[in-house]
């Protein structure tokens, strides 16, 4: 079942010249809204005002190489593995739906252009259906457990705001492209007609609401965690004050009651009120 | 001047939500990020600036007693047991990093057991200090922080 190429069977139905278009239709949505969502919300502008209104404060210069190192550490930790998240299943379940949703659309990709009319490699087809599923574990779990909304602010999982278009699409599309697979391995028939509609409906509402949703975060984030890793190199730190090792001795002169109440080597003193996920509402 | 979120740095974890002693920290419904949904009711008790894990929450100063163009921020690193203080002025030359224990014990590994405490005396019922109230705070104590002790007159109501 998970080894069989779906698109290959709704190219009976639909001709493979308009499945591709489709693709490459949602990509251009993708791209669009992307820049308008940038130049409308001025983000780009308020990135490079903000480094330019930090100039003054820095304490060191970064050379290129410095600034090459830390988009590696950016790509590396903050973006590859979510290294954000202070709350680890929050971490653990972007992570499942990051990986699944680029799989799902690398495949997505390869299935459409690769292998529109004839069964395509069977690990291309369990990739597609795998990734799917893992969006949906780690979807479902943030969307009825995790959610902020639920878990910080004590709100039903029903009840829908505008923030949650983004994530709702993408469930749908994984959802719907999933089951619609499923059922056409089982024969086909009138719902997983309907569920292909769903699937695509989802998968549009996903592409094209760009400018409306969350999407572009994907390009935003790590922008916002280099300028975060940027401050820090460079000592603007953003005003932020620096603690520094409390066991260097310059430091405990500066700062008496340091040593006098931490002692001269200060040990660890534990996670403090992140002892208790915040869900006291 | 109340709190406000560096939407950039906000991942929407929720412990501002959840500190928040007024309840006006909340998520907001477009970008599931925190804001204050009534600054006008904000106190300033830097409660969610000091709990928010990606330093998203800035205080904005009131304008008559710290003039727009300062900053003061706050780092309260729990694992080291300290808190840090900058307070960068207007004029961009005074700059200062203040830092002070906040515990000396590890988080949570030395809570009073208070169902063993001894019963007040009678004398204590009495007495105007709270339940272990350090007698340093008084200003009556000894002439300990006293006007007096730190040679100040009343003039007028105003400590001189």
């Amino acid at each position: 079942m998970f080894v069989s190429n779906p698109f290959a069977d709704l190219a009976a139905s639909i001709p493979v010249d308009v499945m591709q278009w489709y693709v490459v239709l949602m990509f251009l949505a993708v791209v669009g809204g992307t820049i308008f969502d940038v130049i409308h919300k001025k983000s780009g502008k308020y990135f490079f005002d903000k480094a330019k209104a930090a100039e003054a404060a820095r304490t060191r210069e970064l050379n290129s190489g410095d600034k090459m190192n830390i988009a590696v550490q950016t790509a590396l930790v903050d973006v590859a593995t979510s290294a954000e998240f202070c709350n680890p299943h929050r971490r653990i379940a972007h992570l499942m739906t990051m990986y699944g949703f680029i799989l799902f659309i690398l495949t997505t990709i390869a299935l459409v252009f690769a292998y529109p009319t004839h069964a395509a490699p069977g690990i291309v087809s369990l990739l597609w259906h795998l990734s799917a599923l893992s969006v949906m574990v780690g979807g479902y779990w943030f969307w009825f457990v995790i959610r902020v909304d639920i878990s910080a602010e004590g709100n039903p999982c029903y009840k829908l705001v505008k923030a949650d278009l983004f994530i709702l699409s993408l469930l749908g599309t994984t959802t719907f492209g999933f089951l619609w697979s499923v059922g056409q391995s089982m024969g086909g028939g009138s719902i997983t007609n309907l569920l292909l509609a769903l699937f695509l409906i989802s998968s549009t509402t996903l592409f094209c609401g760009v400018i409306w949703s969350k999407f572009a975060h994907m390009f935003f984030k790590p922008a916002a965690a280099y300028n975060k890793r940027i401050v820090k190199a460079d000592g603007s730190m953003e005003n932020m004050p620096e603690i520094g090792d409390l066991s260097d001795k310059a430091l405990q002169e500066r700062f008496p009651d340091i040593p006098e109440y931490l002692g001269t080597n200060p040990p660890n003193m534990g996670l403090g009120i992140k002892r208790e996920a915040p869900r006291h509402y | 001047m109340p709190t406000f979120v560096y939407m950039t740095r906000c991942d929407g974890c929720g412990h501002c939500v959840d500190i928040c002693p007024s309840d006006i920290m909340h998520i907001d419904k477009t970008y599931r990020r925190a804001y204050n949904i009534e600054p006008s009711m904000c106190w300033e008790c830097y409660s969610c600036v000091k709990a928010c894990p990606q330093n998203a929450i800035d205080v904005r100063g009131y304008a008559d007693f710290a003039p727009l163009g300062h900053s003061v921020r706050v780092l309260r690193d729990e694992e080291k047991g300290v808190i840090a203080w900058r307070i960068k002025f207007r004029n961009g030359e005074k700059d200062l990093n203040l830092i002070a224990p906040i515990t000396t014990k590890p988080w949570g590994e030395s809570i009073p057991d208070l169902k063993k405490e001894k019963a007040p005396t009678q004398e204590q019922k009495d007495s105007q200090l709270l339940y272990s109230e350090p007698k340093y705070i008084r200003m009556d104590d000894g002439d300990i922080h006293t006007f007096e002790s730190n040679g100040l007159k009343m003039k007028q109501g105003v400590a001189y």
